[in-house]
C-alpha cells in the first residue's frame, strides 16, 4: 500500500510499504477513505517531538471502511464505514473508566519511556512518535486500529466523510478546550490561534453559551475565516498589542477564559522575543516556545481559566507562574478525551447544529502529501485544513 | 526533582530496546553520565546566564557564548568531556532502589494497581500455567497438584533454567507465596499480595521475588533469568499482567508496517 512516511525534518514521502495486518484480537484493519493533516503533525514535520524514526507512517485523523476485524471486535463488521479517535484507549482501565480516555493506562507499548519523563504515561496515539507508542498512522491506504471495539464508531449514512472526519480529533479538541473553560452565560472567551483547533474552539464556545468570542492570529485569511464562519471578533497580532487590546475590549476586566490553540511552535510577541525563544529552543535550553502560554496567563481575568489544547512537549523558560498564582487562575490542558465527546458531538452534527466541514480549504490526493505538508506549514495559499483521499 | 527535569531536557528516555534507543540517540549523544544532578542544575543556570549574556550583550562575546554552551551541554546530557578525559565520574547512583543485591541473592519488589475485582486478579495469578503470558522470561510452568509445579525459564543461547516450586502460602484473594525445592538449578522464593484499593480503584498487587543462586554462580544465574536488570523485568511483568487482566491483550506494534528505515 501507499503511506505517508516521515523522513526527517521537513521531509515526508509517499512510500510503498507492506499492508497492515491484525496483531491483536481487538484490532481491525481499515481501508482509509479520508484522512487529514493536523497542526500536531506539523510538530513532527518540524521535528519538535523526539523519538520519530525514519519510515514512520504519519496521520491520526482518518476514517474508512472495515476490511478485516479481530475475533474480539463485535461492534463493527466488515464493510462498515467508521471513524476512529486519534488516541487509542482500552475502555477498561481506571483512566478510561473515569472518562479520561487520552490518559489510558494500557495502550502505550513504550510507556516505560514516558514514565522516565513524566512519571506516568497516557494513551498511545496513531502516527505520533515512539514516545506515544510508535503506532503506524492513517495517512495511508490501509491502517491497523487497535482496541477498535472501543474506538471505532460507525458513521450514519446521512453524513459525508467530510462532515464526520473531524470528530476524530480537532472538533472534540476545540470543544474540550471550550468545555474546560467552564463558560457561564455572557462570558468572554479569547482564543489564540485561528487554525482548525482555534476555529473549532471558537464555534464550541458559542455552543456552550459564551457571550463574546475573540480570536487572535496573524494570518489574514484565517482571521477572516474566524469572523465569517465563527462569528468571532478578531485581533491581528501584527497590528495591535494583544494584551492592551484585550484589556480595552473587556473594559479592564480581561477575558473570562483564554484558550491557547497554538502550542509549542508559537511566534513571539516581538522579533526579539521570538529570536530569544527560538535560540533557546535551538541550544536545548527549552524544547517548547511559550509566548502564547505566557500571554494567555497575563491576559486572563482574575479567577479565570486558561485552557491549553495546544501541544507542549518538554520545558519552557519564563513561565509566569507568579501571575497565574496572583490571579488564582485555573489551568487545564492535555490531549483531548475524544471518546468522551464523540457521540454527543456526532449527534450535534446529525442535527445540523454544526457542519465541521467548514474548516476544509484543500482536498488533495495522498500523493500530494509532501507539498500539502509544506504549504500547510508555511500557511501558503490560505491553507487551513487539507483532506487527503487515498 | 531537578534530576528528573534535566532528564527531560536531555530526552534521556532511551530504553534498552534497540529501535527506540536508536531514535532516542538522535537526541541523546551516547555519552556516559558523569556529572551529578546538583552540578547539572548549576551548569544549567550558569550556562544559561552566560549564553544569554553572549546573545543579548552589546558586543557579541564569543568566549562566554562558548562557555555557556559547554555548560548547557553538560547540564542537558549529564556528560562532561573534561571529566571523562580525567577519568572522573560524580554521577548519582543509578541503580534501582528496590533491587537490593544483598550477599548471596537479589530481591525485587514492585506493585501495580489492576482495575478489576480482587477475586478475578487473584484467580488470574493463581493460574500458574498462564504466568508465562506476562512473565516473559518464563518458558513454561507445569502444575502437578495444588502445591507442586515445575518452572522453566529462558536463558541465553537456547538454554533453560528449571526449578521445582512449592506453594507455601495460599490465602485466596490475599496472598500466594512459593519457593523452589532443594535440587533445583536456582533457589528462589516469591510472594504476591492482593488488596482491594480504596473506593473502587481496583486491586493492588504487590510482588516480592528473591533469588539465591548457589554460591559463586550468582551473577550468571541472575543475568540468565532476568537479563541485565531484574527490576525492569519485574516492572514489565506487572505491566503486562495489568494489561492482560484489564484489556485481554498486551498492546504491541511488533509486526506493523513502516517505510524505509
Ligand atoms: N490537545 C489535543 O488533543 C490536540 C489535538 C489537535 C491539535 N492540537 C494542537 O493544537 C494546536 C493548534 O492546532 P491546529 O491544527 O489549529 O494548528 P495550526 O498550526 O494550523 O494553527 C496554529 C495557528 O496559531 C497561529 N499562531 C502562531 N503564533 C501565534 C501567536 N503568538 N498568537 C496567536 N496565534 C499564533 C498560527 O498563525 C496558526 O494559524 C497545535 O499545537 C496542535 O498540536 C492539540
Ligand atoms: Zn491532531
Ligand atoms: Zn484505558
Amino acid at each position: 500500500m501507499k503511506a505517508v512516511c516521515w523522513r526527517g525534518r521537513a521531509s515526508v514521502e509517499v512510500e510503498t510499504v507492506p499492508d497492515p495486518r491484525i496483531l491483536n484480537p481487538r484490532d481491525v484493519i481499515l481501508r482509509v477513505t479520508s484522512t487529514a493533516i493536523c497542526g500536531s503533525d506539523l510538530h513532527l514535520y518540524d521535528n519538535f517531538i523526539p523519538t520519530m524514526m525514519k519510515g514512520d507512517i504519519l496521520g491520526h485523523e482518518f476514517m474508512g471502511e472495515v476490511v478485516e476485524a479481530g475475533p474480539e471486535v463485535r461492534n463493527v463488521k466488515t464493510g462498515d464505514r467508521v471513524l476512529v479517535p486519534f488516541h487509542i484507549s482500552c475502555g477498561r482501565c481506571f483512566s478510561c473508566s473515569n472518562q479520561q480516555w487520552s490518559l489510558c493506562d494500557n495502550t502505550n507499548p513504550n510507556a516505560k519511556l514516558v514514565e522516565k519523563i513524566a512519571g506516568y504515561s497516557g494513551a498511545g496515539i496513531f502516527g505520533y512518535s515512539h514516545l506515544y507508542g510508535g503506532y503506524a498512522g492513517g495517512q495511508a491506504e490501509y491502517v491497523r486500529v487497535p482496541m477498535a471495539d472501543v474506538g471505532a464508531l460507525k458513521v450514519p449514512e446521512s453524513l459525508t466523510d467530510e462532515q464526520a472526519l473531524f470528530l476524530t480529533d480537532i472538533f472534540p479538541t476545540g470543544y474540550m478546550a471550550a468545555d474546560n473553560c467552564e463558560i457561564r452565560p455572557g462570558d468572554t472567551v479569547a482564543v489564540w490561534g485561528a487554525g482548525p483547533v482555534g476555529l473549532f474552539a471558537a464555534k464550541s464556545a458559542w455552543l456552550l453559551g459564551a457571550g463574546r468570542v475573540i480570536v487572535i492570529d496573524s494570518v489574514a485569511g484565517r482571521l477572516r475565516k474566524a469572523e465569517r464562519d465563527c462569528k468571532a471578533e478578531t485581533i491581528d497580532r501584527r497590528e495591535k498589542d494583544v494584551l492592551n487590546t484585550l484589556d480595552e475590549m473587556t473594559a479592564g476586566r480581561g477575558p473570562d477564559s483564554c484558550i491557547d490553540a497554538v502550542g509549542l511552535e508559537a511566534h513571539g510577541a516581538t522579533v526579539v522575543d521570538h529570536v530569544l525563544d527560538r535560540g533557546m529552543q535551538m541550544v536545548g535550553m527549552q524544547s517548547d516556545r511559550p509566548p502564547v502560554l505566557r500571554e494567555t496567563i497575563l491576559a486572563c481575568r482574575k479567577g479565570g481559566v486558561v485552557s491549553i489544547p495546544g501541544v507542549y512537549g518538554g520545558l519552557v523558560d519564563k513561565f509566569p507562574i507568579g501571575s497565574a498564582f496572583a490571579k488564582a487562575l485555573t489551568l487545564k490542558m492535555g490531549q483531548t478525551h475524544v471518546h468522551r465527546y464523540l457521540r454527543p458531538l456526532l449527534a450535534r452534527v446529525e442535527k445540523g447544529e454544526i457542519d465541521p466541514s467548514f474548516v476544509i480549504s484543500h482536498r488533495l490526493r495522498l500523493a500530494d502529501a509532501p507539498s500539502a505538508y509544506r504549504n500547510f506549514r508555511d500557511r501558503k495559499d490560505e491553507y487551513i485544513k487539507c483532506v487527503l483521499k487515498p | 526533582m531537578p534530576g528528573t527535569l534535566l532528564k527531560v531536557a536531555a530526552k534521556s528516555a532511551a530504553g534498552p530496546d534497540s529501535g527506540l534507543a536508536r531514535a532516542a540517540d538522535r537526541y541523546l549523544p551516547p555519552t556516559p553520565t558523569n556529572v551529578s544532578d546538583a552540578e547539572r542544575v548549576v551548569s544549567l543556570g550558569v550556562g544559561g546566564a552566560l549564553l544569554l549574556n553572549a546573545l543579548a550583550g552589546k558586543h557579541l562575546n564569543l568566549l562566554s557564548g562558548l562557555a555557556g554552551g559547554y555548560l548547557l551541554y553538560r547540564a542537558a546530557t549529564g556528560h562532561c568531556p573534561g571529566y571523562q578525559a580525567l577519568g572522573l565520574s560524580f554521577a548519582n547512583g543509578t541503580g534501582p532502589a528496590t533491587a537490593v543485591a544483598a550477599g548471596a541473592g537479589v530481591k525485587v519488589e514492585h506493585g501495580v494497581t489492576v482495575n478489576a475485582p480482587v477475586e478475578e486478579v487473584y484467580r488470574r495469578w493463581r493460574d500458574f500455567e498462564r504466568l508465562p503470558d506476562f512473565m516473559t522470561h518464563l518458558q513454561s510452568v507445569k502444575v502437578h497438584d495444588d502445591k507442586k509445579s515445575t518452572w522453566t525459564a529462558r536463558a541465553p543461547a537456547g538454554m533453560t533454567v528449571r526449578w521445582e516450586a512449592e506453594v507455601v502460602t495460599d490465602t485466596p484473594n490475599q496472598v500466594i507465596a512459593w519457593r523452589s525445592l532443594p535440587g533445583s538449578d536456582v533457589d528462589t522464593a516469591g510472594s504476591v499480595h492482593f488488596r482491594m484499593a480504596p473506593a473502587g480503584r481496583g486491586t493492588e498487587v504487590r510482588v516480592s521475588l528473591k533469588f539465591d543462586p548457589p554460591g559463586g554462580k550468582f551473577g550468571s544465574f541472575v543475568a540468565r533469568l532476568f537479563g541485565e536488570n531484574p527490576d525492569q523485568q519485574v516492572r514489565g511483568d506487572l505491566r503486562r499482567f495489568k494489561q492482560l487482566v484489564e484489556t485481554g491483550e498486551t498492546p504491541t506494534v511488533e509486526g506493523q508496517s513502516h517505510g524505509r528505515r
